[in-house]
């Protein structure tokens, strides 16, 4: 709003910002520091902690500048810029005052808190408050409170600047924290101190200011200053949320999200957040071989070569499945390793899914995460991000609270934090549900977007829903130039990846059900497992399976190798998420015991085999990488509609049948997706108190 | 003094029947269709000329508020709400309107409504006031049955519908965007302004908040025209207000008097004087329990208007004057004040949640005289933190007495505390060591 540049003069400097600033934000343009507690950009304007007073010349009173806008500010009588002063006797006797006030009641006992060293509260005192107490009374106490199995609660330090009350109400879209009773008996709690269940709830323990909701798991566990920060990508979703890993020594002592506005903001999913507990369990540390129906640990040598020995076999009795986790260079290096023996049986796609194909666009979420914001029509069909990217549904949720954007679900009725229509719930309603109405709405939308979700890309009959859901966005016009409104949604955060990589079957080689059930009648005889936990297991039949990966998860218990590789925590890999967004997660620790990187065993591997691949070190096989697939090249950047040139979604899966059940997210359990997660207790703690929890149905 | 020909609430004490026959021949609902034939911008303009200034404790000009509303009503619709919550302790004038004069009020909103183009009016009146709040529905009952409101209200073409809303007996829900909230059915806490009811208010739509004093004496402003309004007081401080005086007098009542009248005057005339006679006056708090108090020697000649109780650091208020005599311990007086603002506070910014309870603790150690001296003046300090630094005003009504306490009878604290360690010599002791 270019056009509504207004003249301020902050501290005698005269600046020019946009009428629609609040006066902390275009202080802070000015160069002026404004301390604050309850102010947060990403939520509603509470100005309740009075910490921002600013003077503003010809106010009566000192203002909060977290709460008026620049335009509200009257010019001088004779149309001088409007004069706000950030220090002075005024300011700063109100501030001083202000802080006095948080801290009589306040128990002052940063010793034992653990958000010592990274309390606002701590460091505004230090710089704005007093070295003495003129308060004489009795401080107040008040009962903790139970929040569920991640936030503790040490009430008697909160400020009542109820930032975790409004981020549930907006961002998380559950209404479960608020304050009670009124005065100094105020208190947040939950209702009737409930377990606060959203996915999103950890993110309460950042926003608060002082040590009032802290991280359960994590308490007394170590000293900010202590640690280590690794700014690093996560892996529980699709999303690639920008997370800062914190370790001390060998050990992941929590995590944290980074800022990425076109990504996740600021928020992390719980999933995201505390599953580091999972790291430390279950853990796969040496290499095994099944020996009389028990894995016996073994050294590497023979662990590589009773490997090599099964792979040299006949390539087409050989296949091999990528999980979820995986980084996009060990599936490179697997691949080229498959490529190199001539083994065409080879998917990344655990779930079956009908995704893949010529163009890059068929896979991607290619509206970019940011292009919610702007959306004014959204079509889910059979996704359910509030629990396949929690982060991305709470982006939908602000641009239907804040925006004007429409919802339509086709898929399973549940509750998304907004409302929507139901236009149908299987394959069998696409045909009625995408024509009429919808299409010509659609088609009107200058912004419209459909997310393709797991539910219905990994339905039995996928290609066919595919298919039809691509001629649709044909028909609405979806895709063309400067916006393509066809996404996927993927579930995990390998699978992007590795479908630009075309870990996918060569030719007439078998995609994941044709190795199952090659396994099954005896055609395949070895398959090679990157980390792949979400198979039926049962239906390997009696093959000899390798297992690579870092957790003993499924995969690992029935594996007759087991190979131990690194945690994302523990390598430098490449992601692609959702978006088509490559990014670098980096090392933060070094794999557990005797376990390397997933791409060096491979690489150790294919020398063991006497067939080395050509590339000694990660720089050399990421230099390969771009080479060989060049979307691997730019760096944290997603395509958006400009890689959609010659994208034709008519094209997408394979005309078929429109039948069977109803579309499903294949997330049944949001804390136990992954192998990393299933070994976490506190993961485990979460599903069992959502369990407890009576879980209000839909709308509907 | 006010002759009974000027007074706007002629059955302000109930000796009539408050039903609308007789409310009729009092003059209520006379020629209303007529006042509204004339036009908003007239109504308006007659608001304005007649000086009225709010009469719920700021005193800001009632025309001109009404005048703040959108000149067109555009997406949302205008409401008017009439703000019944009369919580301010000592205040008692509009529960007295809406038991026996209730049809002024209706009538009142009627034309407020019509010109601020609101055709839904929202009584949120206190919830302790159920007898009140009975009387007003019954009235409201009248008004339909006899078509002066609701579907072309009074004949004149204008749908008006009006609500009862009976609040929970919050303090803070009198604050005006605190009684939106409420009335929205959220928890009854001030909101930030800007942006103001008149721009967003309930529902965020155009919104006007009056006191109903403010509403109830319009249409008898507009019938006797603005000339004689103003006509009444002195200017800026013009025409009737309705007095509410407790405390130490002989006879505590509510009047309808001229503005700018005395207080002596006030005092003795409806009163019966001061308990003890006027020398025994000690102090008296002039506008509700949260503007400062002013000793006698103030009292002697002051008159009670706006300007000229701001003049001496005091105020209106809701003109509800609150007489003590010599009796009185001034200290336990405001301590006990001040608890009630510690309870009625909101809780919802830092200086009021925190700053009222730490006066009143300090006050009743004081009323004690278990105190430093230098703690008196760490009072003042702290009520001066408290002071306008709050989202609404709850937080000065809570200063401000202590202010006009340490004002004017700081001596009697000191006094006390001296004493207190008099009585026991080991504190005394321990405080000349200490020095």
């Amino acid at each position: 709003m270019s056009e509504d540049l207004k003249k301020i003069v902050v501290d005698g400097k005269e600046i020019e910002v946009p009428g629609d600033l609040a006066l902390l934000q275009a202080c802070e343009l000015a160069g002026a520091e404004i301390p604050r507690f309850c102010y947060h950009e990403r939520l509603s304007v509470a100005g309740n902690c009075r910490m921002c007073l600013v003077e503003v010349k010809g106010a009566p009173k000192p203002v909060a500048s977290c709460a008026q806008q620049v335009r509200d500010l009257r010019p001088g009588p004779e149309g001088q810029p409007p004069v706000i002063n950030t220090s002075g006797p005024l300011v700063e006797k109100a501030r001083d005052g202000v802080m006095e006030f948080l801290l009589i009641n306040h128990p002052l006992d940063c010793p034992i808190c653990d958000q010592g060293g990274e309390c606002d509260l701590q460091d505004q005192a230090m710089a704005y408050g007093r070295s003495y107490t003129r308060y004489e009374e009795n401080k107040r106490a008040v009962d903790n409170k139970y929040m569920g199995p991640l936030i503790k609660t040490i009430m008697t330090r909160c400020i009542q600047c109820t930032r975790c009350v409004r981020f549930v109400a907006e961002v998380a879209g559950e209404e479960s924290i608020g304050m009670v009773n009124r005065g100094e008996d105020a208190e947040i709690t939950t209702y009737l101190e409930a377990a606060v269940t959203s996915e999103l709830s950890g993110n309460v323990i950042d926003l608060c200011p002082v040590g009032a909701l802290t991280s359960k798991p994590y308490a007394f566990e170590a000293r900010p200053w202590e640690l280590e920060h690794t700014e690093s990508v996560d892996v529980m979703d699709a999303m690639g949320a920008a997370i800062t890993i914190d370790s001390r020594g060998a050990e992941v002592m929590r995590i944290l999200p980074r800022v990425n506005e076109e990504i996740n903001e600021e928020w992390i999913s719980d999933k995201t957040r505390y599953v580091w507990d999972g790291l430390l369990r279950q853990r796969l540390d040496r290499p095994y071989v099944r020996k009389d129906g028990r894995l016996v640990p073994v050294g590497w040598a023979e662990a590589l070569d009773v490997v090599a020995k099964k792979l040299s076999g006949p390539a087409d009795k050989i296949g091999a499945i990528a999980g979820d986790l995986c980084d996009a260079e060990s599936m490179k290096a697997l691949k080229d390793l498959l490529v190199h023996l001539g083994v065409q049986n080879r998917d990344c796609r655990q779930d079956g899914s009908a995704l893949g194909g010529a163009h890059r666009a068929g896979w991607l979420f290619n509206s970019t995460f940011m292009g919610i914001d702007e959306a004014q029509h959204l079509v889910l069909v059979g996704a359910n991000p509030r629990l396949e990217a929690p982060v991305l549904n709470a982006r939908i949720r602000k641009a239907w609270l804040y925006g004007d954007l429409k919802v339509s679900v086709i898929g399973e009725a549940a509750d998304l934090t907004y409302s929507y229509d139901r236009l149908g719930e299987g394959p069998g309603d696409l045909d009625r549900a995408l024509s009429g109405d919808l299409l010509s709405a659609v088609k009107d939308s200058e912004r419209a977007m459909m997310i393709v979700g797991a539910g219905a890309y990994a339905h039995a009959g996928g290609a066919a829903v595919l298919n039809r859901l691509g001629r649709f966005a044909k028909d609405a016009n979806l895709a063309r130039e400067g916006w393509n409104g066809f996404n996927v949604l993927h579930t995990a955060a390998a699978r992007a990846g590795g479908l630009d990589l075309g870990f996918v079957p060569g030719e007439d080689g078998k995609d994941t059900a044709g190795i199952l059930a090659g396994a099954q009648s005896g055609e395949i005889e070895t398959v090679f497992l990157l980390g792949a936990d979400e198979i039926d297991m049962s239906a390997l039949g009696s093959a000899f399976v390798i297992y690579l990966g870092s957790h003993g998860d499924a995969g690992a218990n029935r594996a007759d190798v087991v190979l131990p590789g690194a945690a994302y925590t523990e390598k430098s890999g490449t992601y692609v998420n959702s978006e088509g967004r490559v990014q670098q997660g980096v090392r933060a620790v070094f794999p557990k015991g005797e376990a390397r990187e997933d791409w060096a065993v491979i690489r150790a591997l294919s020398g063991a085999m006497g067939k080395a691949l050509p590339y000694d070190d990660l720089a050399a096989l990421r230099a390969r990488m771009v080479a060989d697939h060049p979307a691997f090249g730019a760096m944290d950047y997603a395509p958006g509609p400009a890689g959609a040139e010659g994208f034709d979604p008519s094209a997408l899966g394979a005309e078929g049948d429109l039948s069977g059940a109803g579309f499903a997210t294949p997330v049944r359990d949001f804390y136990f997706t992954n192998p990393i997660a299933r070994a976490s207790r506190v993961m485990a703690e979460c599903s069992a108190a959502k369990a407890r929890t009576p879980q209000v149905q839909a709308a509907e | 003094m006010l002759e009974d020909k000027d007074r706007i609430f002629t059955n302000l004490y109930g000796r009539h029947d408050p039903g609308l026959e007789a409310a009729r021949q009092r003059g209520a609902w006379n020629g209303t269709a007529d006042i509204l034939s004339c036009g908003r911008d007239w109504i308006i303009d007659q608001v304005k000329a007649s000086g009225l200034r709010g009469r719920g404790g700021a005193g800001f000009p009632t025309g001109l508020k009404w005048s703040f509303m959108p000149k067109e009503v555009g997406a949302r619709p205008h409401y008017l709400v009439v703000n019944a919550d009369e919580s301010e302790p000592g205040t008692c004038k509009d529960r007295e309107m809406m038991r026996h004069d209730p049809h002024l009020l209706i009538e009142g909103c009627l034309v407020a409504s019509f010109a601020m183009q609101a055709h839904a009016c929202y009584i949120y009146i206190r919830g302790e006031y159920v007898d009140e709040r009975l009387a007003l529905e019954k009235a409201i009952a009248e008004a339909y049955q006899a078509g002066l409101v609701g579907k072309n209200a009074c004949g004149s073409g204008y749908d008006f519908d009006i609500y009862v809303h009976h609040g929970a007996g919050a303090y803070i829900c009198g604050e005006e965007t605190a009684l939106l909230e409420s009335l929205e059915g959220k928890k009854g806490q001030p909101r930030l302004k800007p942006p103001f009811p008149a721009n967003a208010g309930l529902y965020g739509c155009p919104t006007t908040v009056n006191n109903v004093e403010s509403i109830a004496v319009a249409p008898t402003i507009i019938r006797r025209g603005a000339e004689w309004f103003a006509g009444i007081g002195r200017e800026r401080n013009t025409g009737t207000k309705v007095f509410c005086i407790s405390g130490h007098v002989n006879k505590p009542c509510n009047v309808e008097e001229a503005m700018s009248i005395p207080l002596k005057e006030l005092i003795e005339t409806h009163c019966g004087g001061v308990r003890g006679g006027w020398d025994n006056l000690k102090a008296v708090i002039p506008g509700g329990s949260s503007v400062p108090l002013i000793p006698k020697e103030i009292c002697d000649d002051q008159i009670m208007d706006f300007d000229s109780l701001q003049k001496v650091k005091s105020g209106l208020g809701t003109a509800a004057v609150i007489v003590m005599d010599k009796s009185t311990d001034v200290v336990r007086a405001i301590a006990r004040i001040s608890y009630f603002y510690k309870h009625e506070s909101c809780g919802q910014c830092t200086p009021c949640r925190e700053g009222t309870g730490w006066m009143w603790r300090v006050l009743e150690r004081m009323a004690r005289g278990e105190a430093e001296m230098s703690e008196i003046d760490t009072l003042l300090d702290v009520a001066g933190q408290v002071e306008g630094h709050t989202i609404c005003a709850l937080g000065d009504a809570a200063a401000w007495p202590i202010q006009g306490l340490i004002r004017h009878f700081r001596h009697e604290i000191e006094d006390r505390i001296t004493s207190y360690r008099a009585s026991k010599p080991h504190v005394a002791a321990a405080a000349v060591a200490a020095e």
